[in-house]
């Protein structure tokens, strides 16, 4: 079993952070491989942003997705970017806050919306938490990463005096899957 | 988590460079931030002072690099990070530890170059420039790593290389290596190696006076009575400049390259994936070995015999592994993210064919590409 994840959208949403999270999780927690890289352009804010997430229960080498199993969009440039690329039964899930026009994604029933953002708005009146708000999401959807797990790694790594916040969008964005 | 081996993590390879280099005992880290090797500093700074070090952030890497020189000359273990534009201006004091013996760490996490290229995409682009940046006849110890565990125990090495050979040593990583996270074994414990101190009195000890080994040895700083001179001019046993003692500078040029000769094999790590009956090598080192090992899997279930020889160790060029390596096999390529500079050295000592594979655009090579190129040759 090999799954690749990319989690794609703006600098500063917070998707290098969620892919670390993932990872860490699906290491530590679920003994599991796991492998996290990144890709960043050249400026902090509002430049293209990706995470790259493997998980796998054999060896993992080459830690490069170009046809990943789950796509998380949180912008339209990066929907556009790599909904092409998608394998053909590949998971897509996106912030309808951003994305509007999911034409280039072939396998429209495979397309999951939820307003991410807005979801940890909500929830936890921070809309920089929308990272771990669709950590939630992914972790209903696919099951590849356990709640509990993510709820450890979250604990381990959220500032102090954040933790409660952050379960709150993690649980919202689970529920939201979930419903 | 704990194991037998140590703590399971799930850790970046620039963060496993910064908490491999505290576990070996460095205590100073001076600096540039620079993508992709940023993190290291990052850690660092918070790190260090924690562990009874010191972190400076400097003014530039020229800077940089003489505060990690006068650090160790000091007695202290130290170190710097960056990637190419900050290892250019590294180059001219990097030929003063080279030539007054001093042992310190210089990371360089490769980003796409020449000049700020392609500052967060990978690159191999520096292999030559870590063996050559700096002028003159100098030896050049360089590790690269493949993994986060690699960057982990490779920088353990480096450092204790570079104590023991009173020697710079590089680190030579890449944006891929540098900021990918995987699992890793955090050992509880590391081998440390220290620098030789002299036994002799203070009226005896000559400074660059050396045995067999052709290592001299440091004297206790502040202690009464030891002299000490650091001269970047071709110095004689006291330090002092000798220019125009041409029988004294050949002699000492020559020791401070044999002293990293008859250590050759102890410095020398590689690993070998499949080759045994094999009848293509592909020889490869750091990012790109991930991509060769994915490859020579896929190729052996198609039936080709393939296999990976990776190179731990890039200078001082292992010259006899790959003469060892490639003596029974038909073709041997060579996959880099440059546009072929390690192929040269294979090329010198290869005992078959040596192709290579490069790809210089700031991504990397995938095992596809590898395959390709091996049924290609084959």
């Amino acid at each position: 079993m090999r799954k690749e994840l990319v989690l794609s959208g703006y600098g500063g949403q917070g998707l290098l952070m969620a892919g670390g999270l993932l990872g860490e999780a699906a290491t530590i927690y679920e003994g599991v491989n796991a492998t996290n890289n990144q890709t960043y352009g050249v400026t902090a804010r509002g430049g293209e942003s990706r995470s790259e997430v493997i998980i796998s229960d054999e060896d993992i080498n080459y830690a490069e997705i170009e046809h990943p199993d789950v796509l998380l969009a949180m912008s339209q440039s990066a929907l556009n970017k790599f909904g092409p690329s998608i394998k053909d039964n590949a998971l897509v899930i996106i912030d309808t806050m951003f994305v509007n026009d999911v034409s280039c994604v072939k396998n429209s029933a495979n397309i999951y919306r939820f307003p991410i953002t807005q979801i940890a708005n909500e929830q936890a009146k921070k809309t920089i938490l929308a990272n771990v708000v669709a950590l939630g999401i992914i972790s209903a959807l696919t099951g590849l990463v356990s709640k509990e797990s993510l709820e450890k790694v979250i604990l381990k790594r959220a500032p102090a005096g954040t933790e409660e916040l952050n379960l709150k969008a993690l649980n919202g964005g689970y529920l939201a899957a979930k419903l | 988590m704990k194991s037998k081996a140590g703590t399971v993590r799930f850790m970046q390879g620039n963060e496993a460079v910064a908490e491999a280099a505290i576990a070996a005992g460095v205590k100073i880290f001076a600096g540039y931030p620079i993508t992709p090797a940023s993190e290291i500093s990052e850690i660092m700074s918070i790190r260090l002072p924690q562990e009874d070090g010191i972190y400076i952030q400097m003014e530039d890497e020229l800077a940089s690099m003489g505060a990690i020189i006068g650090a160790s000359m000091g007695g202290k273990k130290s170190m710097t990070a960056t990637s190419g534009p900050g290892f250019s201006l590294m180059q001219e004091n990097l030929g003063f530890a080279a030539m007054v013996e001093i042992p310190c760490l210089i990371v360089d996490v490769m980003r796409v170059g020449p000049a700020s290229g392609m500052p967060t995409h990978p690159s191999q682009g520096d292999v030559m420039q870590s063996r050559w940046g700096t002028h003159g006849d100098h030896p050049m110890v360089v590790l690269s790593p493949a993994t986060v565990t690699e960057a982990y125990n490779l920088t353990v090495e480096a450092i204790n290389i570079s104590e023991k050979l009173r020697t710079p040593v590089i680190l030579l990583s890449d944006a891929i290596v540098g900021h990918l996270k995987e699992k890793i074994e955090v050992p509880e414990k590391v081998k440390l190696i220290n620098r030789k101190m002299t036994r002799q009195p203070a009226e005896k000890y000559l400074p660059f006076a050396t045995g067999e080994d052709c290592i001299p040895e440091f004297a206790e700083r502040g202690q009464d009575g030891y002299r000490y001179h650091m001269c970047s001019n071709v110095h004689n046993e006291l330090g002092f400049p000798n220019d125009s003692g041409h029988d004294a500078a050949e002699r000492m040029l020559k020791r401070i390259h044999r002293k990293i000769e008859i250590h050759q094999d102890e410095i020398t790590f590689y690993n070998t994936f499949d080759v045994e009956d094999a009848e293509i090598l592909i020889i490869a080192y750091g990012c790109v070995t991930r991509s060769a090992k994915d490859a020579v899997k896929t190729l052996r279930q198609e039936g080709i015999k393939a296999g990976l020889l990776q190179l731990q160790t890039i200078w001082p060029f292992p010259d006899k592994i790959v003469r060892r390596f490639t003596a029974n096999v038909k073709t041997v390529v060579v996959p880099e993210m440059n546009l072929g500079q390690l192929i040269s050295e294979v090329r010198l000592n290869s005992c078959a064919e040596v192709v290579g594979l490069n790809r210089a655009d700031g991504l990397v090579i995938s095992p596809q590409a590898i395959i390709d190129k091996v049924k290609e040759v084959k």
